[in-house]
This record gives C-alpha cells, structure tokens and sequence, in this order.
C-alpha cells in the first residue's frame, strides 16, 4: 500500500520530467534559434490553423523567431533562475533562521525583526526599484529574487529549530561538550532538511511567476532572452491577432508551475513519516507560503488565457 | 567514611528561578558528596528540585530565568560553578555524562546509531577507521546490544524503548566519565525492561568505577542499586543516609510518608496511601519547615524556624525538628 502510494504522481512528474529535459537539451531539441528570427517569416501561426507552417509548430512572433525554440530556451532560464536564486536565499535563510532559533535571546530578536522587514517588503515595487538601479540582468534578477526569498526560509526553519533544540538529544550534546556550531550542524541541520525540501519544492512555482513578473514588467531577464515573461510581454500588442506569442509560453508558465506545486504537496505528505513529525509546522504553514505567489503575481498568467480568448 | 577524597563534593547549592511571579528556589542550599563507584539516589516528588540539582551541576540550567545564585560543586577538586563556559565543555564531555528520561528523544532521529555512537568516541578518544568502529562496537556490546555491527546503521526509531535507553546509556558510557546522571532513567520503560536496565547500569558501573547520581521518585529502584539516598523537600534535602539506614529508620516525616505510599502486595486491598496537601509553592515558601503544613507531627517551632541538619547515625542526617537532639542544636 505505501510503497505504492510513494510513486511520483504521473502529471507532476511527467510536466517536471519534460520541463527538466528541454532545458538541458535545449540545444538539441529546438528547431531553431531563440534569438534570432527571420523578419520574412513573422507572425506565422501555430501549425494547426490556417497559414501554419511546419518548420515553425507553434508559429513565430513578430520578429520570426520561432515560438516553440523560445519556450524551449525559456525553460532553461525559469529552471536556472528558480534553483540559483533558492539556493542562495535557502542557504542564508536557512543559516539565518539555525542561528536565531538556537541562540535565542537579542541574536533572535535582530534577526527576526530583519525578517520581518524582509517579508513585509512590497515584492514587486522593491524588484523594479532594484533593477532600475542596476541594469537589468541576469545576476540581478536572481539576487533580487533571492533577496525577497530568504526571509521565508528563514522563519520557517528558526521555527523548527527551536522545537529540535529542546529535545534531548541537543541537550545531551551539550552535557557531551559539543560546541554551539557542532550541535547546529550535526543535530539540527538534519532534522532541518525534509522540511527544507518542502519549502525549497514549493518557492520553485514562486519563483518562476516572480521571475516571469519581472520580466514582463521589463525588469527581469534583458531582451532578447527568450524568458517566458518577456515573451508574453512580447506578444501583448498582438493579443488580438497573434495570441499565440502569450499565450503559448503562458501556457507552460502555468502547467509547469501547477506541476511543482503538485509535486511540492507531494512530498509534504510523502517524506520519511519519522521525520514528519519534526517537519508537523512547515507542513501547516508551507501551502500559505505557496498560495502567495499566484495572488501576487498573477499578471503574467492573466494575460495568457487573456491571450486564448483573443484567438 | 572512606579514605579517599570524594569525587563529588556539593556545597550549599542554590539554584532560584525569576520569574514575573517571584523568585523560586528549586534548589536552596543542597549540600552532598559523592565517592567514586557510588550511586546516589535523589528521591522526592515533582518539582522538589532533583531535576534542577542535576541540571546545576552541568551548569545547563534554563537561562535566562534560572541561576545559580550560590554553592560550590567541586568534581575532582575543581569548582564547576567557577570555570568559564569553553572549560566547562571539556569537563562535561570528558568526566560528565547524562542519561534523561526519554530514550526517543534523547537520541537524533536523523542519524545512525552508529554515527551518533563514534561521533562521541571520535571526540574523546581521537580514533578513526577500524579501531574506531571496533571502540563503538564494544561500546554496545558492553550494553549487550545485540548485532550490534548490523545494527550501527540503524536509526533510532527502529530501536525497541529498552534497546534507545541502552543506546544513549552507551554514548553517555563511552566517553568513560567519572559521574553519569541519570535523570529518571527507567520510567519510560516496561517494568521488566527496567530490572534488566538497572541491571546492566549496575555491572557497567561497578566495572568502570563510574559514581552515579540517580534521579528517581521510585523507591523499587533505590533499594535495587543505590548506596545512598538522598530526599528532597522543597528544593533541599531533608533526610540523606545509606539505602539500608534510610529504608530501616527513615527519620524525616517526608521520608516516612514517602515510603508508606508504596503499595503493599503482601496485605490485602489495603487503600493506597497519599500524603495530604500539595507540595509547596517554591515561590512562597514558608518561613519555617516547608513540610509542616503537611506533617503529621508538626509542632509549634515548626512553623517558625528551619530545622537543622542534625546526625541520625554515622552517615545518616534528617533535617527535622522531631529528630532527637534538634533542638539542642539550635
């Protein structure tokens, strides 16, 4: 019974598998370059309307470059975005929230305020302000995404380690003379990780909508890039006539980050149950975390199926 | 007494929680010592401050709401309370170990056995490879663990309640300290799992030579292995003595009423008994002795000064105005 309820469900695993695949052979799979297009060949629809063409299956924007090869690469900068950006912000929020759980006291106190004023920052309003300061790039989006992100693992795993640290076996690590950085790192951290995963699992949809946000808004990845954003942002002069160019990277948008929602369920339900019981506060707390981001930055997703009603 | 130097001396130990409601003396003025290869019972209800007595000698005491605010603990002739905390560690890990209560949690739910046991033996004793798993093996099978190669991979909540005690009794033991506290070891175990626990604490014990300070409300387990007993009142301790002293002549009413409660098997149906009252709000302590509001031969100076320490036999003191020459002392 359980070892069949352990399965990866089909849909996520499936949507996450393929997601996983195109990025890394990006090079080989796409039929075309995402970059450069070819302006004779603009505005082709997808291969199963009227006026398709087979060389582009899911037709060309209006500088003719081929639609499916941009989603293609643009699965590989959501992927790359979403992990760099979690890790960074899971490694400090992560060491943030061991150190301000186990010490207590004023080290708690600073940080969690910190923390706070981390969380109650307007997300988009700051990425804009941010970016524009800076230039628009890569790096930036990434740290901005980060910069936004590392509060919520910090809480969350401050919470769990101030639940680990008044087990026994802490204090027997401490009768046993183990130093505070010993104890943090041998006996909290791994009762930290499951909960870890969960968080980590469930910020990757986040942060491909905040990702995509930012690059519709034009603070995010730079043009030309192919970035799912931006292509919807690409196509929404175009709604009416070429809904396509939205609609179709909005599309992937959706189901990709549906699928690692799914899959972030998932594995909240499915980690060793020893180490669930630890895990019992990120569970009840992690679907809150999740739902912010669709509510926040749905504008991206809007304007997709916006785009499927024009055509 | 004997010869030697005690390995434990405590003096006057005096451990006050601050709380918004008051100050409250969980521990107030504990004095004991301890001998090499003894075992020590401390025995009294909830909250009469053993716990705490053990948790000040490690110096891992609640903070910030609790301080030692007095006393000397000297291990080996080292004050304990006078070191500062990176001392500390090293006399903890090395001639300090402690065995708590619950086996579950007293062991990482995400490590093997195995790691948790070498991580302690590597600290101490600087070994690596064979020689170190061969250490953590004979740490085990010391404890009688059985397979226990196989079972160093282990987590913990594959262990049996008996076999986690036995385990975490093994990490504290490897370190081979000098003095091993054993916070109510035995209570989260079935009680035939307990004889055979005590059991193998007392051969390990008497083979390493290790003093024991065990903390019990169970006086089963204080006649199964313990030299000398120890009851707390209150935060203090009102009547210490030999196991078979205490158990012939219990001296303090505390002790007295303590020992009536036990069941009988042998007398038939009889009622269990209770001591009247509650314990006492170690915030409001009463100006006198803190048991006369429950005491069957409480008297009038009872409830106005503390009785003195006063000798019962050789080795044997209650803390009791009823005491013969108590009030000669005073």
């Amino acid at each position: 019974m359980r070892a069949r309820r352990r399965e990866i469900p089909w849909f996520p695993g499936v949507v996450l598998a393929t997601l996983v695949f195109t990025a890394v052979f990006a090079a080989y799979l796409a039929p075309h370059s995402p970059t450069e297009g070819d302006i004779t060949q603009k505005l082709i629809p997808p291969i199963w309307m009227e006026q398709g063409d087979s060389d582009h299956p899911l037709g060309t924007d209006r500088f003719g470059r081929d639609v499916l090869s941009r989603i293609i690469y643009g699965s590989r900068i959501s992927l790359i975005v979403s992990l760099i950006a979690i890790g960074v912000a899971g490694t400090v929020g992560t060491l943030l929230g061991l150190i301000a759980g186990y010490r207590g006291g004023v080290t708690d106190a600073v940080l969690m305020r910190l923390t706070d004023v981390g969380l109650s920052l307007p997300t988009i309003l700051i990425a804009v302000v941010l970016v524009a300061v800076s230039e628009p790039s890569f790096r930036n989006v990434i740290l901005v995404i980060a910069l936004l992100l590392w509060p919520r693992f910090a809480r969350q795993v401050r919470g769990e380690t101030l639940a680990i640290k008044e087990q026994d076996f802490v204090a027997l690590a401490v009768v046993a003379g183990r130093s505070s950085a010993w104890i943090i790192s041998r006996h909290i951290f791994p009762n930290v990780v499951p909960t870890l995963l969960v968080i980590s699992t469930l910020q990757v949809g986040y942060v491909i909508l905040l990702e995509g946000t930012l690059s519709f808004l034009g603070v995010g990845v730079p043009p030309p890039s192919p970035a799912w954003g931006l292509m919807i942002a690409d196509g929404r002069g175009f709604l009416a006539t070429a809904w396509w160019i939205s609609f179709l990277p909005g599309l992937a948008m959706v189901l990709t980050v549906l699928a690692v929602n799914l899959m972030g369920d998932w594995l909240r339900d499915h980690l060793d149950p020893k180490l669930r019981q630890l895990g019992r506060a990120a569970v009840l707390e992690a679907p809150a975390a999740a739902s912010v981001g669709p509510t926040v930055d749905e504008a991206p997703v809007r304007g997709a199926p916006a785009g499927g009603g024009g055509g | 007494m004997r010869e030697s130097a005690p390995l434990l001396v405590v003096e006057d130990l005096k451990t006050h929680f601050f709380t918004r409601r008051g100050v409250t003396k969980a521990v107030d003025g504990v004095s004991f010592t301890l001998h090499a290869g003894e075992t020590l019972a401390l025995v009294g209800e909830s909250g009469s401050g053993k716990s705490v007595t053990c948790l000040s000698l490690v110096r891992l005491v609640p903070e910030p709401a609790g301080r030692i605010v007095g006393g000397r603990v000297l291990l080996e002739g080292e004050d304990l309370l006078q070191k500062s905390s990176a001392e500390m560690r090293r006399v903890r890990g090395k001639k300090i170990a402690m065995v708590l209560q619950d086996p579950l949690t007293s062991l990482n739910p995400a490590l093997t056995i195995g790691t948790q046991v070498s991580e302690v033996v590597r600290l101490h004793q600087g070994l690596r490879g064979t020689p170190l798993r061969e250490r953590v093996l004979e740490a085990l099978r010391r404890l009688r663990i059985p397979a226990a190669d196989t079972r160093l991979r282990n987590y913990s909540h594959q262990f049996s309640g008996g076999m986690r005690q036995r385990v975490s009794s093994a990490i504290a033991l490897s370190c081979a300290p000098r003095l091993l506290i054993a916070d109510e070891p035995t209570t989260a175990l079935d009680v035939t799992i307990q004889a055979q626990y005590l059991e193998l604490l007392k051969e390990v014990q008497a083979s390493a030579g290790v003093a024991v300070i065990l903390v019990t409300h169970d006086f089963g387990i204080v006649a199964a292995i313990a030299d000398r007993v120890a009851v707390m009142y209150a935060g203090r301790i009102v009547e210490m003595g030999s196991t078979l002293q205490v158990f012939d002549n219990p001296s303090h009413p505390y002790t007295r009423a303590l020992l009536r409660c036990l069941p009988d098997v042998g007398l038939k149906r009889e009622q269990l008994v209770e001591i009247g009252g509650q314990p006492p709000d170690l915030a409001r302590l009463p100006q006198g002795c803190p048991f006369a509001p429950r005491c069957p031969e409480r008297q009038p100076i009872c409830d106005e000064t503390y009785p003195p320490t006063v000798p019962v036999a050789s080795g044997h003191v209650a803390s009791c105005w009823a005491v013969p020459g108590a009030k000669a002392r005073a």
